[in-house]
């Protein structure tokens, strides 16, 4: 289990608790974005394990560390949950179940799979409704929950992500990285529950810099993918030919 | 349209003794400084000879000398912030990657040397 945090003192210890009672055996490392507060002693006094940033990376470089680090131990499974204490940790055995059972290398935990959308105020879901709509054709499949940070994955996708991960912004970007390597995703529902501690940072200007960032990225892996994609079929048309020629 | 001429010559000196006291006080490294030393040479260059700046119009077919002038400023420093952001792209990425990294490492160290002390 990855948790990444900051400045989560009032909440990372009750995610912590919450996800050793609901996953007993489970390793919980928190990965601490360079807080300010007491997050880390928080967290280790809970029983979390630390992966301290020297300086602050962002959400997707802290997220990465944690892959790269689980991938280099290696885990077969990453269940990442946020830790300002919005994802409930009893909807992570679930994720972990559809992870093991169905054989997909990315489970999202949906807040949207069974339509309630619990917990999400109007301005996202109009966002959300936005990029599911991008998304849908990019992506060949529907995805109801694409800005959802309670992932689970399995090595194959631990493997790419702990080499390639959108920095900024990574949730929606990491799907479309797995969709162009032809990895499969699925959606649980799941329940989130409103922020206790600490304040949201987003503003109507991070908003809209987030769908422009967003939008960008996706449309940059798409363009990258397809290159390469074709890059490889073009060299694999030549190898035959080669191959006749060298024999 | 001469002072305007001598204005940018005198802006063009003035950025080369900064950019070269920059590199002697080692603020900025010296392959950095370069094209800030191309950059103002060009302008100091294009300032002083009317003959190139006449080619330059022509070329461009623009209908003013002094436009021909801050365009052709414009773009290269507008080339000049794209290189610089290609290279902060480049030093960002390769920042996150050392402090991952970093931290990986010293999580190892510290997970090693629990271990000693356990046994």
């Amino acid at each position: 289990m990855i948790v990444p945090a900051f400045n989560e003192e009032g909440a990372v210890a009750s995610v912590v608790r919450s996800v050793h009672e609901h996953m007993p055996g489970a390793g919980v490392l928190v990965i601490d974005d360079c807080s300010t507060d007491g997050t880390v002693s928080a967290a280790s006094a809970a029983g979390a394990r630390i992966l301290p940033m020297p300086h602050h990376l962002g959400l997707g470089g802290c997220v990465q560390a944690g892959y790269k680090l689980a991938y280099e131990l290696g885990y077969a499974y990453v269940i990442r949950v946020d830790g300002d204490g919005q994802h409930d940790p009893r909807d992570i055995p679930r994720i972990f179940e559809r992870l093991r059972s169905s054989g997909c290398d990315m489970v999202i935990g949906s807040r949207f799979a069974d339509e309630t959308g619990s917990g999400t105020g109007v301005v996202r879901r109009l966002g959300i409704r936005f990029f599911r709509a991008v998304l849908r054709p990019i992506l060949g499949q529907p995805v109801q929950d694409p800005t959802s940070g309670f992932v689970g994955v399995n090595r194959r996708a631990l493997d790419v992500f702990s080499r390639s991960f959108p920095l900024e912004y990574p949730e929606i970007e990491a799907l479309v990285v797995l969709q162009r390597r032809a990895f499969r995703f699925e959606e649980v529902p799941v329940k989130m529950r409103p922020r206790t501690t600490g304040r949201s940072s987003i503003t109507p200007l991070k908003s809209l810099y987030y769908i422009v960032h967003v939008l960008l990225g996706v449309f940059v892996n798409v363009l990258k993918y397809d290159r390469r994609l074709h890059r490889a079929q073009r060299e694999k048309g030549r190898g035959p030919i080669s191959g006749v020629g060298g024999g | 349209m001469d002072r305007l001429l001598n204005v940018t010559a005198g802006m063009s000196i003035v950025l080369l003794v900064l950019v070269l006291a920059s590199v002697r006080r080692a603020h900025i490294r010296v392959e950095y400084s370069v094209t800030w030393l191309v950059a103002a040479g060009a302008m100091l260059v294009l300032s002083r000879s009317r003959t190139l700046l006449e080619t330059l119009r022509g070329w461009t077919g623009l209908p003013d000398t002094p436009l021909t002038l801050f365009l052709f400023a414009g773009g290269v420093f507008l080339l000049m912030f794209f290189r610089f952001s290609v290279i902060i792209s480049h030093l960002r990425d390769d920042n996150i990657a050392l402090a991952q990294r970093v931290a990986i490492l010293e999580f190892h160290l510290r997970q090693s040397i629990s271990t000693t002390h356990e046994t």
